[in-house]
């Protein structure tokens, strides 16, 4: 077990040095000059030189790639030029490591940037999963249990609704009418779970929701045809040929089984969210990762928009690797080797 | 008996096999190791599952050779090397006379006309989204042998030949029955006119009335076309009828061979006896109640560590120390028949003594023997005309 | 009450079993009648799609819950296993009727061990502890023959080979000691030399046991060593019914006699030709006018008229009154049987009669 996790995070941090190096080969020898992003619009060429060199854009693409490793690791100091920090120490920033870079657009290191966008889509992300695996789940195994029954339709009915509907409108009406017209909840702000655990939860309610909707429809669809399938299976026969109780039949025998494909999607599904949900952040006001991944490419700020390829890479590997130690758990016959 | 009238004697199926032409098909020493990775953070080879371990046999011209044995014995795999489904490990696949054992996929493609496959599952064997005629005729494409507008032609001509309707070449699949579906499989595997078909469990799958049609079918285009068959299945009354000659596998290993009499009539290996006996018979219905039977204990074991010795050791009735200390060649006993025991004998006639010990240069308890002088014993895939007799252990010329 | 139904554990009367579907009715089983006794075995036999099958699944209730058709008797013990409530006929499951299926690797469940799954079995009929229930499963393992049951009682069906799971699967079906134990294919993907470990345990367990046994199979060698009875289905209908011995040395109904000259014969001889059954088995949801059996019968010119075509025979009698029934129009069977079909499938057999 701990060789294989040793040797899967080898192979994804294998992974994330080859991600970087495409990233940095799209972006920074790409057609536009990354130094004259970064200096803004209303730079003269000197300013830009000095940006350039600043960051090290007047290095080959190999050895700025090479520096950002190098930071990832020990941490890098801004300006770059050793010179011009000499000279004007007090514009000095340190990037401690795991550095990612340094954004000119925002002034500040793109560590800083991310963190205080990573907390919101992880928030949103995490309850929204919640709900979705919960009601997803239970909406799926009723369907199921009740399967050609004008409740089954129903629920299949609405599911395929909710699927179809385009997260902003379902964001928008519940912030209309539950927040605004019924005031239900406050207007959703982002409050650090450190600050208050109960408003951070109640203020996070109505972008989960938003965002669950859609994927419980869909969670609700798929369980519901992964236990019809699994209640096929010769092992069920076999449960109830012992004369196994329905409930047990469904939680004991047939869930078990259903459940092992929705286990690799809903991780997959929950990295992908960690890195952000960019319509129900815009939405609701949110600045968590998706609508900094916006910005960041509207403002064509490539130091930030590396930070953020980098960091949803390493949420999909994660997912990965803890998806198949719960395979493992979930199934036996899965070795881990 | 004289081999001619061995033939004579069986009756109506498949009679043409010719034991005075070359054979077809030589199979020497064949080896397959599949290598087993060790867990952990590098995975080096540890060990190797020895599904085919020096088997040697030979397929007449037109003639038929069963392959018999439960899973895990290794016959399918054998089917899949001589087809170079895999690349062996080791030993000689020798077709007509050539060696293809190690021959690229590319310097074998030309041979793919002559050694084709029947496989057990005729559902999943044929490709749902193709006509029937495309798969039957996919082969004189690829194989160009036939110009574009004489293909359909002789798919027609084929599936008249397997006892399909030769209007039917544009349907799918799933519109045949299973034995239709089989007779599909039968016709894709004739395009081509092959010399050599390997059956895998061609039957195995259908229900029983259907199964008698297609071996019916399958003996009539022996007949007719002049193909040599390696049916390999695990029914032993099924290869009964259809093959003349017969070997047993054990772990990877021939353990007997020889012609139906031998093996049917006179098998001296306790596995071969073990099999036969276990097989239910209608007949007892008169007598009612179970047939007297070898009981076998215990599972076949690992392929990966096989038992010392002789591999059947551990399961066999009659098993004494020196099947555990030496391996028992296969040795030819009759004209037309070889066993790998110690002891050969008939059911309940197995010799007190081991019959290998002097001819392997050891004493009866399998310890090395230096006053005993090994004999050289004829060996490799054909049967000689000298051979071992049992009953008075010298070596007999026919 | 007779006599005759105090005897049998099971009597199953005019069973039938219909699929509605969107083309039409499934007509699986249709009009079907057997009987079994504590101690004794009775042989279903037929070709996938003879509705084989289904009258066993519906001895267990299968088929409640779904929107199959079902109607006739099924007595268990003197209980009509069709008007029972679903609970009532949950406690029967596995307790008073078991059934063990062809393929114990899909018939196990992969995410659990097998002990307990045959802990499983006890505990939903017997209220013990999981210790108690544990103890009972590793001494059912050891009566099947498992070696070191205490140590395989928690490994997973995967590690066990085909024949050991078979043994648990009879472990999981016996431990609650069932009077009827249906099995279904029990030995079909198994090797021979397993099958044959299988068919004695079967036997040995019965004796020990004294339960009924139904032993579902295509395989007449099976049939012939192990049931004392045995009922030929063709097309979802009983054609040929009675004791075994009967059934396999006379039998009188040509798709009998197609099944023994079909299937080649370790023992037999070689010059027997394979006779094959010609055509393919009917379909249930449009099946043949008349017997179900007459487009495959090469003797249905021996009945006069078009009979074979028009009437369904009934399952009647066989002319000299023994204890076996048939349904076929021909009139001389017996005859048809000793010119024409012995000489083909046992020459041997035809000289020694004559």
């Amino acid at each position: 077990m701990f060789a294989y996790i040793v040797r899967r995070a080898v192979i994804g941090v294998a992974l994330l040095i080859v991600m970087s190096l495409v990233t940095f080969i799209l972006f920074f020898s790409g057609a536009f000059d990354p130094a004259r992003n970064a200096c803004g619009k209303v730079c003269s060429p000197a300013q830009i030189e000095q940006t350039s060199k600043a960051l090290g854009y007047d290095k080959p693409i190999l050895t700025q790639w090479g520096s950002f490793l190098a930071g990832i690791v020990v941490g890098r100091d801004y300006p770059l030029d050793k010179k011009v920090r000499e000279e004007n120490p007090d514009l000095v920033t340190h990037c401690a490591a795991p550095c990612l870079g340094y954004s000119m657009v925002n002034t500040d290191t793109v560590n800083n940037v991310l963190k205080s966008a990573i907390p919101i889509s992880v928030s949103i992300a995490l309850v929204a999963f919640v709900f979705w695996i919960i009601g997803g789940l239970l909406f799926g195994i009723i369907a199921a249990m009740t399967k050609g029954s004008f409740l089954d339709r129903g629920i299949v009915g609405l599911s395929l609704i909710f699927y179809a509907f385009p997260t902003f409108v379902v964001g928008s009406l519940l912030l209309r009418f539950v927040a605004i017209k019924w005031q239900i909840f406050a207007l959703p702000v982002y409050v650090p779970l450190t600050q208050s655990p109960g408003l951070w939860f109640t203020n996070l309610i109505l972008p989960a929701v938003t965002l669950a909707l859609f994927y419980m429809a869909a969670y609700a669809r798929m369980s519901r045809a992964f236990i019809i399938e699994a209640s096929t299976e010769d092992y069920v026969r076999t449960a109830k040929a012992k004369g196994v109780k329905k409930v047990p039949l469904m939680f004991k025998h047939t869930l078990r089984a259903a459940l092992t494909p929705l286990v690799t999607m809903a991780g997959l599904d929950l990295a992908i969210l960690l890195g952000g949900a960019i319509i129900t952040e815009d939405v609701f006001g949110f600045h968590g990762l998706g609508l900094l991944a916006v910005t960041s490419n509207s403002r064509q700020d490539l130091p930030t928009i590396v930070g953020i390829v980098l960091l949803l890479s390493t949420f999909v590997i994660i997912a990965n690797i803890v998806v198949d130690i719960l395979y493992a758990y979930i199934d036996p016959r899965v070795r881990l080797d | 008996m004289s081999a001619e009238n061995v033939l004579k004697a069986e009756g109506h199926a498949a009679m043409t096999a010719d034991l005075s032409a070359p054979p077809v098909l030589t199979v020497n020493d064949l080896k397959m190791h599949f290598p087993v990775k060790s867990p952990g953070l590098f995975r080096r080879t540890v060990g190797h599952v020895k599904a085919v371990d020096g088997v040697s046999f030979q397929v007449p011209t037109n003639g038929s050779l069963g392959l018999v044995g439960e899973s895990g014995c290794g016959k399918s795999t054998t089917g899949r090397l001589i087809t170079r489904l895999y690349e062996p490990t080791g030993g000689q696949i020798e077709f007509e006379g050539h060696d293809i054992a190690k021959l690229s996929q590319r310097q074998m493609l030309p041979l793919r006309r002559d050694i084709q496959m029947i496989f057990q599952d005729p559902a999943t064997s044929l490709n749902p989204r193709h006509t029937v005629g495309s798969i039957i005729g996919a082969p004189l494409q690829i194989h160009n042998v036939l110009p574009k507008n004489k293909v359909l032609g002789r798919v027609q001509e084929l599936l008249e030949i397997v006892g399909l309707n030769p209007e039917h070449y544009n349907r799918y699949p799933h519109e045949f029955s299973g034995g239709q579906r089989q007779r599909i499989g039968i016709a894709r595997a004739l395009t081509l006119q092959p010399k050599l078909l390997v059956a895998d469990e061609p039957v195995s799958a259908l229900d029983v009335s259907i199964q008698a049609q297609v071996i019916n079918l399958l003996q009539d285009l022996q007949t007719e076309f002049g193909i040599a068959f390696l049916f390999i299945a695990h029914d032993l009354a099924v290869v009964r009828h259809f093959c003349p000659e017969i070997a047993v596998m054990y772990l990877g290993k021939i353990v007997e061979i020889g012609d139906r009499e031998s093996i049917y009539g006179h098998a001296h290996h306790p596995y071969t006896q073990a099999l036969l006996s276990a097989v239910p018979d209608v007949k007892q219905a008169t007598l009612g109640g179970r047939r007297e039977r070898i009981r076998l204990t215990g599972d076949v074991p690992s392929p990966i560590n096989p038992p010392s010795g002789c591999r059947f050791r551990t399961r066999c009735p009659i098993a004494k120390e020196i099947c555990a200390k030496v391996e028992p060649p296969l040795l030819q006993i009759g004209p037309r028949h070889k066993v790998a025991c110690h002891f050969p004998g008939e059911m309940g006639k197995a010799p007190e003594t081991p019959v290998t010990s002097r001819l392997l240069g050891v004493d009866n308890h399998g310890t090395p023997d230096p006053g005993a002088s090994p004999v050289e014993l004829p060996t490799g895939p054909s049967f000689s005309n000298t051979w071992f007799d049992l009953g008075n252990r010298t070596i007999h010329t026919a | 009450m007779s006599t005759e139904q105090s005897r049998s554990y099971l009597t199953v009367r005019d069973l039938v079993v219909h699929f509605p579907t969107s083309d039409g009715v499934v007509k699986a089983t249709d009009g079907l009648s057997y009987e079994v006794s504590r101690g004794k075995t009775l042989g279903i036999v037929g070709e996938s799609g003879s509705g084989k099958s289904v009258s066993s699944s519906a001895i267990l209730g299968l088929h409640r819950g779904t929107n199959a058709q079902v109607s006739g008797e099924i007595l268990l013990d003197g209980v009509d296993l069709l008007t029972i409530s679903d609970e009532e006929m949950r406690r029967k499951r596995g307790k008073d009727v078991a059934m063990i299926f062809q393929d114990p690797l899909s018939a196990m469940h992969p995410y659990y061990s097998v002990g307990n799954q045959i802990a499983e079995a006890y505990r939903v009929h017997n209220n013990v502890s999981r210790r108690a229930a544990r103890a009972r499963a590793i001494e059912m393992l050891d009566r099947v023959g498992i070696p070191q049951p205490s140590r395989r009682v928690d490994d997973y069906p995967h590690q066990f080979s085909g024949g050991m799971r078979q043994r648990a699967m009879i472990a999981m079906s016996l431990i609650n000691d069932p009077g009827l134990l249906i099995a279904d294919e029990p030995t079909t993907a198994l090797d021979v030399t397993v099958q044959a470990q299988i068919l004695d345990l079967l036997q040995d367990l019965q004796r020990e046991f004294n339960s009924a046994i139904i032993i579902i199979t295509h395989d007449l060698g099976v049939v012939a060593e192990m049931a004392d009875d045995v009922l030929v289905m063709y097309g979802g209908r009983a054609v040929e019914y009675g004791p075994t011995a009967e059934i396999l040395v006379r039998p009188e109904m040509p798709y009998t006699w197609g099944l023994l000259s079909s299937v080649p014969d370790v023992t037999g001889d070689v010059d027997a030709k394979l006779i094959p059954i010609p055509g393919n088995p009917p379909s249930l949801l449009h099946p043949p006018s008349g017997c179900a059996f007459h487009p495959r019968c090469t003797h249905r010119d021996k009945v006069p008229g078009n009979l074979c075509f028009t009437e369904m025979p009934e399952l009647l009698p066989v002319a000299d009154g023994r204890n076996h029934t048939k349904r076929c129009h021909l009139a001389n069977p017996d005859e048809v049987y000793a010119v024409e079909v012995l000489p083909a499938i046992a020459p041997d057999l035809a000289e020694e009669q004559r």
